[in-house]
């Protein structure tokens, strides 16, 4: 019974790649069926993409480490649902590299943030979390709103995104500065174009309240404003569960 | 194999190994080892047949017991709902009115309602609902779109500026901004309405005197604000005559209100939050303060 494995063992770099080979097929069995699957990535027809102001504010939620302190996933769990609302799910994530899923909540969760509080509460809130919580010991982010925002490479970065399989459109591409530029800045002639790219149901608003400079302020909440809006694939089974 | 001889102490054999003359025993691996290794092939064994395990291409084995982190939570998620019960399914179905008169319903109301507020309106208006800068107080019977509980329900429904198809519009104009007033005009305004909810001050030699905004105000404020300045909940124009001020009751608030403007938000919570939800919250505010005399 021991006669292959006394062999083995006395030759070391036999016995290393038998150690890689067994490992490897526990690797493979539990890894490699998440691609075959059906029932890893739901289905989302209608999801959106990020605009170039979303993928900047992101990027900056990144920069700031945002994801050290808030989660953005709703587990399969009472308690949770009942306060975030329907547990996410993993197509919610499809568009997002890297996941900021965050395994830590010193803060709330916020996969479903957006469209709860009104921009001026979120530029309230990040210029001083105080004045709006009292009990709250997150930092102040009011120099977001005195940095103009770096967009013209916001081009690059889309097609980075393109690389990892998000489907950014060359019009997207080619677009995306004045694209930023447009979705913080309603009425200017940088505005046309977006919501045809990107989605009747984009929001152009002037997210920092400020007229006439687009800062990371904007970006950052505008990120924030969709976080859990790219689709409305999490509310049909939840809706089921409730009947 | 070249296994070595046999020890003659332990009566093991040795590996064969050998190092300046002192050979390494080959003792048997114990029997307990063996033991938990059946044990927990076995247990694997047993767990794969149970629950879900093996990838099958584009499904995989469900297991048995039919075990679903998802339907656990939507099992669980019933039962709650069933234990509330007994008194979500009086509140869903009787008026206010009767709730309101209610106490052990209202001992609900109130229990629930907190989490909800802190969950979902205490960012804005409060741990306590008092406001803040821009955000009204909800514990004052100030209401600026009506506080009946329909009145109040609606406004949590649509929201304020929302978006919301139904939602609640207003806008205060930008007098001063948008050149409608002159500036000793606003400042005049600002003074007049500064006296509306403090009568001492028409009285004060000190200050310049209230009625020489009194023009100004009834050819731009009253359409909203109403002759008196008593507010409109028709159009969501606040009560300038009480001590609830959404943006500061000092001079330099009301004349920055006056010469820029304003413009609140409160978000549409139909999406959000259930119709029960949104009738325990309603009915938690209006609970809050003196209520409606």
């Amino acid at each position: 019974m021991f006669g292959l494995h006394y062999k083995l063992e006395r030759n070391t770099i036999g016995f290393a790649l038998a150690v890689i080979v067994v490992a490897g097929i526990g690797g493979f069995v539990e890894i490699a069926p998440l691609f075959t699957v059906d029932e890893t990535v739901e289905e989302a027809p209608n999801m959106r993409v990020y605009t170039p102001l979303e993928l900047a504010g992101r990027n900056i939620y990144i920069r700031e480490g945002c994801y050290a302190c808030h989660s953005q996933m709703i587990r399969t769990l009472r308690d949770e649902v009942e306060r975030y609302g329907p547990y996410s799910l993993a197509v919610e994530s499809k568009y997002d590299h890297p996941m900021l899923w965050g395994s830590k909540r010193t803060g709330p969760d916020i996969a479903r943030l957006g469209g709860k509080y009104s921009d001026q509460w979120h530029v309230a809130h990040l210029n001083n979390p105080r004045d709006v919580v009292p009990e709250s010991i997150m930092p102040s982010y009011a120099y977001l709103g005195r940095a103009e925002l770096k967009a013209n490479d916001l081009g690059l970065h889309l097609k980075a995104m393109r690389a990892v399989g998000v489907p950014y459109t060359d019009e997207m591409i080619a677009n995306a500065t004045s694209d930023t530029y447009g979705q913080a800045m309603p009425d200017s002639t940088f505005s046309s174009g977006l919501s045809k790219r990107y989605g009747d149901k984009t929001t152009v608003r002037d997210f920092d309240g400020v007229a006439g400079q687009v800062t990371e302020m904007d970006a950052l909440v505008a990120y924030l404003q969709i976080l859990g809006k790219l689709t409305d694939a999490a509310y049909s089974p939840v809706a089921k569960a409730e009947d | 194999m070249a296994l070595g001889e046999r020890d003659p102490h332990t009566g093991h054999m040795t590996t064969g190994h050998e190092w300046n003359g002192i050979t390494e025993l080959n003792t048997p691996v114990p029997r307990p080892v063996y033991f938990f290794l059946a044990a927990t092939f076995t247990f694997a064994v047993i767990y794969w047949v149970l629950m879900p395990a093996w990838p099958l291409w584009s499904t995989y084995t469900k297991g048995l017991l039919g075990a679903s982190d998802r339907n656990a939570l939507t099992e669980s998620l019933q039962q709650a709902a069933a234990a509330r019960e007994v008194w979500t399914k009086r509140i869903e179905s009787e008026d206010y009115a009767t709730v309101q008169a209610d106490p052990g319903l209202m001992q609900s109301v109130r229990d629930s309602g907190r989490t909800l507020f802190t969950d979902n309106c205490a960012v804005c208006h409060g741990g306590k609902a008092t406001g803040g800068p821009g955000y009204p107080n909800l514990t004052g019977a100030s209401w600026l779109w009506g506080g009946s509980p329909e009145m109040v329900a609606e406004t949590l429904r649509v929201g304020i500026n929302s978006g919301h198809p139904e939602a609640r519009t207003s806008q205060m104009l930008a007098f001063g901004r948008d050149q409608m007033l002159s500036r000793a005009d606003v400042e005049n305004v600002t003074t007049y309405v500064q006296s509306l909810s403090k009568p001492a001050m028409s009285k004060n030699a000190d200050t310049k005197s209230p009625a020489a905004g009194t023009k100004a105000f009834e050819t731009n404020c009253i359409s909203c604000h109403g002759e008196n300045g008593k507010g409109n909940p028709e159009l969501g124009a606040p009560d300038l005559t009480d001590h609830f001020w959404i943006y500061g009751g000092d001079r330099q608030s009301i004349y920055t209100s006056i010469f820029n403007g304003r413009q609140g938000f409160m978000p549409s919570w139909e999406d959000r939050l259930s119709p029960l939800e949104r009738k325990i919250l309603t009915l938690y505010v209006l609970d809050l303060g003196p209520g409606p005399k």
